[in-house]
């Protein structure tokens, strides 16, 4: 256990932060009241927040969970989300070098 | 030792005067066992007392006083059950080549390690092959972790900080049902097992399963009880999260050849989408996250996960070796409907 004002409690209540605050050191900007889309190579894009799947006429899509991953290398079968196929494809975002 | 530890359970903790302590019975009982097994992991009477042990610190054991979770002499003699099964375990458990210690590199490290082949697989033979006698054995034998699913990686959240707590806790909200209990994976799970004809209480298959299928469930309580080994459970749950998808879309598939109703088969239906989310979170924010904090987790990590790895090879191992023998892979099979 360390003592208070260690490094350990540093800043994790920062309610009052802006909304479009953006992380320099490549860690993850986690914004707390807007919607992330996370590219991840070689998988599919997460969607974390606020926000509604729906149909073209605006209906809403099943959905179970409040984070989703929508798939994004079309072989999966619970389209429009992840089931973890693009490993069985192989899947790659950044072309071959 | 395991009905010496439940006759401890049942009775005071004041001795008579005069009486000998059961519990330094139980210790030495305990040392002589370890030092004279062949097998840790395969050995049924060390495997259920460890379960045993370590179930004082979830639902606890029925009929017992709950004052016996913190006894320093059954503490005792769970460190020497956890000690000689670690042991095993760093002896056994290969390491791959560790990569850097950045969130990306990790994450790239346990795709790369999950991916590798682990021999025979268990989703496969569900898919194609096990009859409804098979798939009720499998479930029981999964039952023993999956009706508390998700709890012993739990006990790893306080003592992660950051990135990698935010990415735990995300992981377990989904377990938990985000909010709504009939979601939570354990009701889920119940769910299929009522579905077949299974009993769901908790606890109620312990004694018709194998050794392996106990250390399966003992492993992630080893990591998940012991801060030290906080890597560990966080590559543990990485592992688990890693390979999930697709073996559950298998089972899911093997439900559905029996003829099983999408109740039976909600459970796994749930796991392919629901890990797809988790194994990006658990690779990068949580294994990678909690590297970049603490670099000195990095082998810890990859110990976890490949331990996780070993293990289930083991138990697949053992359960299909039974079925190709014409066997059942349970120490009783007369609890299994027909």
């Amino acid at each position: 256990m360390s003592m208070c004002g260690s490094d350990a409690h540093g800043g994790a209540h920062d309610d009052d932060a802006p909304d479009d605050v953006t992380a320099l050191d490549g860690g993850p900007a986690r914004s707390t009241s807007r919607q992330t889309i996370v590219a991840f190579p070689d998988g599919p894009l997460l969607v974390r927040g606020d926000f509604d799947i729906v149909d073209p006429d605006g209906n809403p899509l099943r959905r179970t969970r409040k984070t989703v991953a929508l798939c994004r290398c079309g072989a999966s079968m619970l389209k429009p989300y992840c089931d973890g196929s693009h490993k069985m494809i192989n899947f790659k975002t950044e072309p071959e070098s | 030792m395991s009905s010496l530890l439940l006759d401890i359970l049942n009775g005071p903790e004041e001795l008579q005067p005069g009486a000998t302590n059961p519990r330094e019975d139980l210790a030495a009982l305990t040392r002589d066992a370890i030092a004279a097994t062949e097998d840790f992991a395969f050995d049924d009477d060390l495997q259920l007392t460890l379960f045993c042990l370590f179930e004082l610190h979830y639902s606890g054991i029925d009929g017992t006083g709950a004052d016996w979770e913190w006894h320093p002499d059954l503490i005792a003699v769970r460190r020497l059950l956890e000690q000689a099964y670690e042991a095993q375990l760093r002896s056994i458990v290969t390491l791959p080549e560790l990569p850097e210690p950045t969130s990306a590199a990790v994450a790239g490290g346990l795709f790369e390690l999950t991916g590798a082949d682990g021999g025979p697989s268990m989703s496969r033979y569900v898919a194609k092959q096990a009859t409804e006698e098979q798939i009720g054995e499998f479930l029981i034998q999964k039952s023993i972790y999956t009706l508390k699913e998700a709890d012993p990686h739990t006990w790893a959240i306080p003592r992660l900080t950051g990135r990698a707590k935010a990415a735990l806790v995300e992981i377990q909200a989904d377990e938990y049902g985000g909010g709504a209990p009939d979601r939570m994976h354990a009701t889920l799970y119940a769910q299929s097992m009522r579905g077949v004809g299974l009993d769901d209480s908790y606890g109620h298959y312990l004694d018709s399963v194998p050794a392996i299928t106990l250390a399966s469930s003992n492993l992630m309580s080893l990591f998940g009880l012991n801060r030290r080994l906080r890597g560990a459970i966080v590559g543990h749950l990485a592992a688990y999260e890693m390979t999930s998808s697709l073996a559950n879309r298998m089972y899911a598939r093997g439900c559905r050849r029996l003829g099983y109703n999408d109740a039976v088969a909600a459970y796994f239906d749930e796991h392919v989408e629901a890990d797809a989310v988790h194994e990006q979170i658990a690779s990068r924010d949580m294994a990678g996250g909690l590297v970049e904090s603490d670099p000195e987790l990095l082998e810890d990590v990859f110990f976890g996960a490949a331990a996780a790895a070993v293990v289930d090879t083991w138990m697949t191992g053992f359960i299909l070796d039974a079925w190709n023998a014409g066997t059942s892979s349970l120490r009783s099979s007369a609890t299994v409907p027909a």
